[in-house]
């Protein structure tokens, strides 16, 4: 399976903002963060197709959201997960002794999903992170 | 509130940026019109009863269950009360009436209060408690500064009035707003795109023509490297960050820097205004001739304001980033006039700050548990006391830390017993033990939230809340009372 080494930065767009005030149980609010905007040339190397679910991992963990080409690149090995609950599963907790755990400009590993595999919803994510939903 | 009324001057419960024009058409309770809101305020004005839980929720056997309010109340109490560490967490998301009693439940049951700076510009207060700042209101910005700075922040996305109301898009004063340059600049950009699709198909130019050592469009060589917009005495923008944004699409300039370099940047900076040579040839992927050029331009201004966000407080080097920007804007101002403000998120964080301080002292991460206030934020910060496995319960209002705390940290909060105040749904009430459901600060409850200047302006209430559903404060005092006769019938205390 092809994989790319990236870099990963999480932060806000307005479609998430917007996604979460509708409600966070919502398919907009779903659709808004369970994704990862990748340049398109990278996309291409790795062989996903947009909307396809790709996987990300990182030292803490790993997670499936739905592949975007971006919009604002170029910007070859640099990927963008709106923060959410799918972001959260990947971040790096350190905090340096500051209180903030470092969120952005985290390594990190970008694959295609196996066959079959999908991008979880909140409650199915819920269920499989914290065994509660 | 029956038939049609009109709203005006609503102040929108949606970021830090506290628009207070908003225009809200109600009827017969419902609101049927928003104006004046963008995107982000419209959807809560529009959508917020769409998801929301209309009553309490116990967990029984593992699954929530309804309960009744006097239920909810006694048994968040009595997780309260019985706690040796508990954590209260969140707040930005309500008025500073429910931030005070949350605080004084915290004394109560002597328990770590913190707010959701913590993970968002907590390493912006620690700078500034160490190095202080200059800065100024909004309406300042507004009439006066021709030069705004975004650093690592991307308003369009997260604040997206704040361009339109207070900086380079609004008529100030003494500044005229560059809207109608932007749409100029648009159309200039439209019609060069044109050209150069039809060159391509003609003589098929290549690439290299049209980039920079760091992907800039550079001016003509031998001349300055920037804009020569941003030499006028026009109002301006620049957008500093690692991935160009909605922002820096609309920027007269924008500075794209490798991430976690922006440190470096800000030293380099330092550096060059103090006149020093540089000894390499870029610092943080951009060229050291691009920052001289850039440093020209921020002595030059009249007014600057440099706006910072979290992609600074996030990084490598946190509050040291923080510290260098202040620095740096210090540095200017022995040149020029210049002012620097982070720009925050969520509508009442800046409100969170301000009442924890005078109430306690400190402005977030409140340690309570030795009878009195605490802070040293990495020993008494959430994320931390979380990470360590150290809290034993939890009460979060108005904030979804399960959806936006590491896993770790998530982990160890969903472990414990966790109680829940929220109008809405989110990923923290779905694994919570008590779900409390509030009325909506800002909607259907009046109260005081400050802006990001720290400005505090009056939330109003636009429609009823549905019926038995208390405001935060409402029910923070009840759980309060409730903890206060645990405690007196001789229940377990911290305090």
């Amino acid at each position: 399976m092809p994989s790319l080494k990236v870099l990963l930065v999480t932060g806000r767009t307005l479609r998430q903002g917007q996604g979460k005030e509708y409600g966070k149980l919502s398919e907009r609010y779903w659709k808004s963060v369970a994704i990862c905007e990748v340049d398109p040339d990278d996309l291409k190397k790795l062989g996903i197709k947009e909307n396809k679910p790709l996987k990300i991992t990182t030292d803490y963990g790993s997670v499936l959201v739905r592949a975007v080409k971006s919009l604002r690149g170029p910007h070859a090995g640099r990927v963008f997960v709106p923060y959410g609950p799918w972001a959260s599963i990947i971040v790096n907790p350190e905090t340096h002794g500051t209180g903030m755990p470092s969120l952005k400009g985290i390594q990190a590993t970008i694959e295609p999903a196996e066959e079959g595999e999908k991008v979880m919803t909140l409650p199915e994510l819920l269920r499989q992170n914290f065994r509660k939903e | 509130m029956v038939g049609m009324t009109v709203i005006s001057n609503v102040t929108c419960p949606g970021c830090g940026s506290l628009c207070d024009d908003l225009e809200i058409d109600v009827e017969n309770n419902v609101i049927t019109k928003v104006r004046n809101a963008c995107g982000m305020g419209e959807s809560k004005f529009l959508g917020y009863s769409m998801h929301r839980p209309t009553k309490p929720f116990i967990r029984k056997n593992g699954e929530l269950v309804e309960a009744s309010l006097s239920q909810a109340i006694k048994k968040a109490a009595a997780i309260l009360a019985e706690a040796s560490y508990p954590i209260l967490y969140g707040w930005s998301n309500t008025s500073c009436e429910a931030q005070r009693v949350g605080i004084e439940l915290a004394e109560e049951i002597g328990g770590v209060v913190d707010n959701t700076s913590t993970v968002c510009h907590g390493p912006s207060v620690l700078s500034i408690q160490d190095v202080g700042f200059s800065t100024c209101t909004l309406g300042q910005v507004r009439h006066r500064a021709d030069l705004v700075l975004y650093w690592a922040s991307n308003p369009w996305s997260a604040h997206p009035r704040h361009i339109e109301r207070y900086t380079n898009f609004t008529e100030g004063r003494f500044r005229s707003s560059a809207w109608n340059k932007y749409l100029s600049s648009l159309g200039t950009y439209r019609s060069e795109r044109r050209m150069g699709r039809a060159f391509k198909l003609v003589e098929e130019i290549g690439k290299a023509a049209a980039e920079t050592p760091s992907g800039l469009p550079l001016a003509e060589k031998g001349a300055r490297h920037l804009p020569h917009s941003l030499f006028e005495k026009e109002r301006k923008m620049i957008v500093v960050d690692v991935r160009k944004t909605r922002t820096a699409d609309i920027a007269d300039y924008f500075l794209q820097v490798e991430p976690n370099k922006d440190y470096e940047i800000f030293q380099a900076l330092r550096a060059l205004l103090r006149e020093e040579e540089l000894e390499v040839d870029s610092v943080g992927g951009v060229p050291v001739d691009i920052l001289e050029d850039l440093i020209d331009v921020l002595v030059s201004c009249e007014f600057g304001v440099l706006f910072f966000g979290v992609g600074l407080t996030m990084t490598a080097g946190k509050l040291r980033n923080i510290e260098a920007g202040i620095s740096l804007v210090r540095d200017l101002n022995q040149y020029t006039k210049f002012i620097i403000m982070p720009m925050r998120g969520h509508y009442n964080v800046t409100g969170a700050n301000i009442v924890s301080t005078w109430q306690t002292g400190f402005p977030f991460a409140v340690d309570m548990s030795h009878g009195y206030p605490r802070y040293n934020p990495g020993e008494t910060s959430v994320v931390d006391i979380l990470s360590r496995g150290e809290s034993d319960a939890g009460l979060i209002v108005a904030s979804d830390p399960v959806a936006h705390f590491p896993r770790s940290a998530a982990e160890n909060l969903v472990k414990n017993p966790l109680v829940v105040i929220d109008p809405e749904t989110t990923a923290t009430s779905l694994v919570a033990d008590v779900v409390l459901p509030s009325a909506i600060s800002g909607i259907e409850v009046e109260g005081t939230a400050y802006r990001m200047d720290r400005v505090p302006l009056p939330l109003k209430k636009v429609v009823q809340a549905p019926k038995a559903i208390l405001s935060d404060e409402e029910i923070l005092r009840k759980i309060l009372r409730e903890v206060r006769r645990i405690k007196k019938k001789g229940g377990r205390s911290n305090g």
